[in-house]
């Protein structure tokens, strides 16, 4: 690393880029009160990310400025963040398809996704995130003897919850979700997502215990069905659908 | 950080109460969808007689209520609209209390208030449905 300051390089303006805003709220806990807005002025080609962006104003114009990436290729879900007020990942939402029409400044809102604690910049704690995905028992739950060959399972059996696998625990539909934002005991649709995978599961055995967790207060019954999850998804999951077969099973199956 | 080890949790500690296996939240979900559906023939068919058939508002005094409540018909509708409006407003206030009350006790309150008076107000209006006297003298 060198820190010479001498003759700092101007920040480079690839050829055909235009010139985006990005409004980007920032909190520095050692220093701020409360998080406020900063704009910066970068370069953007039509084939960049948002992510290629936020690195662009880290790289070149404030190295300070924190935000979380792993993979930069929608796999490991940590950039959910809300753009122009709605969850993505940073690194699946292409600039051509952000661009204003005509030529007119384009402006990038980018907050840090809402619901959970803030730490600093577009980082968020994700432990009440991952403590109700634990809650929900995201595991295979099997009783009596485990069967000497693996266990089979045929097509049909294995499409019933082919939707709900994908799921990467990104938190972009919880963060989304209006009752999570006032209420952080609910659930949230990523939890009742990851129990779906497993309730609909023909080889799992531990259905019962986990519709009778969703089945409390905390449960699916606080879903208003507002489908911000749905389109929050970036892996295009069908999330409210998924909590409306948790709230049918727990209608038709049992009671 | 200054966090010492005793004041960290034990891994793997539950933070949550255990599932209590009531069905109340089931049957409030259901409540509120089963008595919408009824609500809406019955409170649309009240506006109906009240404000438009035969002159509307303008022919209701208390002759009126007088020769509908002497129908076992209309005491029933109305009692029905009674009690399905107030459980459904009730259960529906619930939620939002749930939903936005931040202090266990400010949730407590609120909703002991709520029940209050929507035990009050039904109550009343039972009473009066029940009890309604037409030969009632000034």
């Amino acid at each position: 690393m060198t820190t010479t300051e001498a003759a700092p390089k101007p920040a480079p303006v690839p050829e055909g880029s235009r010139t985006v805003t990005l409004k980007i709220q920032r909190f520095n806990p050692e220093v701020d009160d409360a998080p406020h807005f900063e704009t910066y002025d970068v370069p953007a080609l039509p084939t960049d990310r948002v992510l290629n962006l936020l690195f662009y104003v880290k790289n070149y114009l404030d190295g300070s400025f924190a935000f979380r990436r792993s993979c930069a290729h929608g796999v490991c879900g940590s950039d959910a963040m809300r753009i122009n007020g709605v969850n993505r990942l940073a690194c699946k939402v292409l600039m051509k398809d952000m661009f204003a029409a005509n030529g007119k400044q384009t402006t990038l809102t980018i907050e840090p996704i809402k619901g959970l604690p803030l730490e600093k910049d577009l980082y968020v704690d994700m432990e009440p995130f991952f403590e109700a995905y634990r809650a929900i028992k995201p595991y295979l739950m099997t009783y009596g003897n485990d069967p000497t060959r693996e266990r089979i399972q045929s097509a049909a059996d294995r499409a019933r919850f082919d939707d709900t696998t994908k799921c990467i625990l990104c938190a972009c539909c919880t963060t989304s979700c209006p009752v999570y934002w006032s209420e952080g005991s609910y659930f949230g649709p990523a939890a009742i997502v990851n129990a779906h995978r497993f309730i609909f599961d023909s080889r799992d055995e531990g259905a019962e215990e986990r519709l009778d967790i969703l089945n409390d207060v905390e449960g699916v019954w606080r879903c208003r069905t507002t489908f911000n999850c749905t389109d929050a998804c970036p892996r295009g999951i069908q999330v409210t659908k998924a909590i409306q077969e948790v709230k049918r099973a727990l209608l038709f199956k049992r009671t | 950080m200054t966090t010492t080890p005793s004041e960290l949790a034990a891994p793997r500690t539950q933070r949550r109460p255990a599932a209590r296996r009531s069905n109340f939240e089931l049957y409030s979900w259901l409540f509120m969808r089963l008595s919408g559906l009824v609500l809406i023939i019955l409170v649309l068919g009240h506006l109906l007689i009240m404000n438009i058939l035969d002159g509307g508002v303008h022919r209701i005094n208390f002759a009126f209520v007088a020769g509908r409540w002497s129908s076992p018909f209309w005491q029933f509708w109305d009692l029905a609209m009674l009690w399905l409006a107030e459980l459904h407003g009730t259960n529906g206030l619930r939620t939002v209390i749930n939903d936005y009350a931040r202090k266990e006790t400010t949730r407590f309150w609120l909703k002991m208030l709520l029940y209050a008076s929507a035990v009050l107000i039904i109550a009343l209006g039972s009473f009066v449905i029940f009890t309604f006297d037409p030969n009632i003298s000034n």
